[in-house]
């Protein structure tokens, strides 16, 4: 049974990872670069959550709402104001860009909302009452879990459907190829990276939300470990592929829950780097990733 | 389209030069007028004092050596290289610094020399890309899936298999486009640019790497293109059947420079054309 309840925590962890490495990818896949400040912009949106349900009293619904719409407006500042004057620069440039944002956002937050670590309301009950017992006694679900395995399955489903079937996620698709000649198609490519991480950052607060639901505590670095921990996932599935997100993050957040449970808590991460290594050694592109290797 | 013309201060006023095939379109403003049009790379001048006009339904060549600067002409009509000197008039009007994806929606299109088809989607979404502004629905209706979203894709998916069907290729739109041998590669290419709704077509090479059965079936296709969409089109080749069979206008370029102008029996018998490709008679 403990094994069991093992699997439904790896799984819900990993729906959550795969939900932030979603972001990762996707702005991994257009605009060719790794944006490390995607993990503040969970703690962001889960402040904004916490706040609007604390301080403004309005429903778990509407605060994840707004959190949502800050969110979004966020990345899409962040992608105007510090990456897209970097469109031609150095790939390292952008990264350490990306990494001053991060310390950034963290530090902001720190000065607006304060070090101390809050607890945070979940959206959905976690008290031992309101579990689905599957086996009394012995086997549960928690509504955190549901709801994020739920979240998942909806946001992979919607954005298959988005980049498969309409015009904005071709142009995203065709971007991701070559911008170059997406470009003399006639495709903005500039809207379409903003429109990349508008998706990405929304993605980010939902995740956040659900993450400070199912561990409930919130302080200025909430977002830097679960945002390194997707990063590895998005990797181990193959960054740029989208179901490689699905697959890396729920394998990531299951190898994680079972180190915890059965080697060690202090080793979970030192398993999970490792199980990350030995993939990228047999397959460089990670799991659902192309390897193409580079004409000469 | 009868838009005034805008000339941007300190901008060269472009100089009525000589149209290669003056002739069919008289009563029109040509579609493209390229004037002192230049670009240097550092201190390497590519591309200097080019200046031409192509009619409304013009079919007009460029040829030159290799490294004559060919392509860089295209890169620069098509804004991927913003030139250093000179103005391009599209329709009368100045595509001073706009960006390679609003030229294309002034109305100029291009295929390239290295094909650079989207070789993971499908034949059809490649022709969509092209569609791609003529789609007009938010993406909140793409979201929701509104019925706008439904007609109009609706309607990209019948025009898609419409353009195809130019070059018998509607059989193919599931295919991947990479997975399409090298000629359909190439054909596709030119299909994808007409999605965009063009009124000039350039094409880079496109005869490369086909067979003389080959060339001879695009040359009638371009012409039919022509024909059909009432467009100008001008291309870039190597191989001269195609171009002294097909082209009004034939423009020859060498070391960044247009060395001769005029139809194909002037450019043959032209001694300048004939020392840059053959060398000096001794």
């Amino acid at each position: 049974m403990s094994f069991l309840n093992n699997a439904i925590t790896g799984v819900s962890l990993g729906s959550i990872y795969a939900i932030i490495a979603l972001g990762y990818t996707m702005v991994y896949g257009i605009a060719k670069m790794l944006n490390f400040a995607h993990g503040d912009v969970i703690m962001v949106g889960a402040y904004v959550c916490f706040l609007a349900m604390g301080s403004l009293g309005l429903p778990p619904l509407a605060g994840v709402l707004l959190a949502v719409v800050v969110c979004t407006a966020l990345g899409i500042a962040i992608e105007r104001l510090a990456y897209k004057p970097l469109r031609s620069a150095p790939s390292l440039a952008v990264l350490i860009t990306a990494i001053g944002v991060s310390y950034l956002l963290q530090n902001s937050a720190q000065l607006l909302w304060g070090a101390d670590t809050k607890t945070f309301t979940p959206i959905v009950g976690t008290d031992q009452e309101s579990r689905l017992w599957l086996v009394p006694g012995q086997l549960s679900i928690s509504y955190v879990a549901i709801l994020s395995v739920v979240c998942c399955v909806v946001v992979m489903i919607a954005l298959a459907l988005f980049t498969g079937r309409t015009k904005m996620g071709k142009a995203m698709r065709a971007c991701s190829e070559d911008k170059g000649a997406a470009q003399l198609m006639g495709i903005d490519v500039n809207t379409t990276i903003s429109v990349t991480f508008a998706i990405g950052s929304a993605l980010a607060a939902i995740a956040g939300v659900l993450m400070c639901s199912a561990y409930p505590v919130l302080s200025p670095t909430t977002g830097s470990l679960p945002g390194i921990r997707a990063f590895t996932a998005a990797v181990f599935g193959g960054i740029g592929s989208i179901p490689g997100a699905l697959l890396g993050g729920i394998l990531l957040g299951v190898i994680e829950t079972f180190a915890k449970a059965y080697i060690s808590t202090d080793l979970s991460d030192a398993v999970v780097f490792a199980v990350l290594i030995i993939v990228l050694l047999v397959r460089p592109a990670g799991l659902m990733g192309k390897y193409v290797p580079e004409k000469v | 389209m009868a838009e005034k013309k805008q000339f941007h201060k300190g901008k060269m006023v472009p100089v009525p030069s000589v149209s290669i095939i003056p002739e069919r379109d008289l009563d029109k403003t040509p579609i493209l007028e390229c004037s002192h049009l230049g670009i240097d790379f550092g201190g390497l001048t590519a591309v200097n004092e080019f200046n031409i006009t192509v009619g409304r339904t013009e079919i007009a060549g460029l040829i030159g050596p290799n490294g004559a600067g060919k392509t860089t002409v295209f890169n620069l009509l098509t804004k991927v290289y913003q030139p250093t000197r000179g103005t391009i008039l599209l329709d009368g009007l100045d595509t001073h610094g706009k960006t390679p994806a609003q030229v294309n929606r002034m109305g100029i299109a291009r295929t390239f020399q290295n094909i650079r088809l989207f070789n993971n989607l499908s034949v059809e979404d490649n022709v969509k890309i092209g569609l791609h502004n003529q789609e007009k629905y938010s993406m909140f209706s793409g979201i929701l899936r509104l019925p706008k979203y439904w007609r109009q894709e609706k309607a990209a998916h019948e025009r898609a298999l419409e353009l195809l069907s130019i070059f018998d290729m509607q059989d193919l739109a599931g295919h991947q486009a990479g997975s399409l041998p090298y000629g359909a590669q190439r054909r596709l290419e030119i299909v994808r640019a007409l999605a965009t709704n063009p009124s000039l077509l350039l094409l880079d090479e496109p005869a490369a790497g086909m067979n003389p059965s080959e060339t001879a079936e695009l040359m009638e296709n371009i012409v039919k293109i022509r024909d059909t969409f009432q467009i100008a089109v001008m291309l870039i080749e190597h191989d001269m059947s195609l171009v002294m069979g097909i082209c009004e206008g034939i423009c020859v370029l060498n070391f960044g420079q247009i060395i001769a102008k005029g139809t194909a029996e002037e450019i043959q018998s032209d001694p300048t054309v004939i020392e840059a490709y053959l060398g000096k008679q001794q």
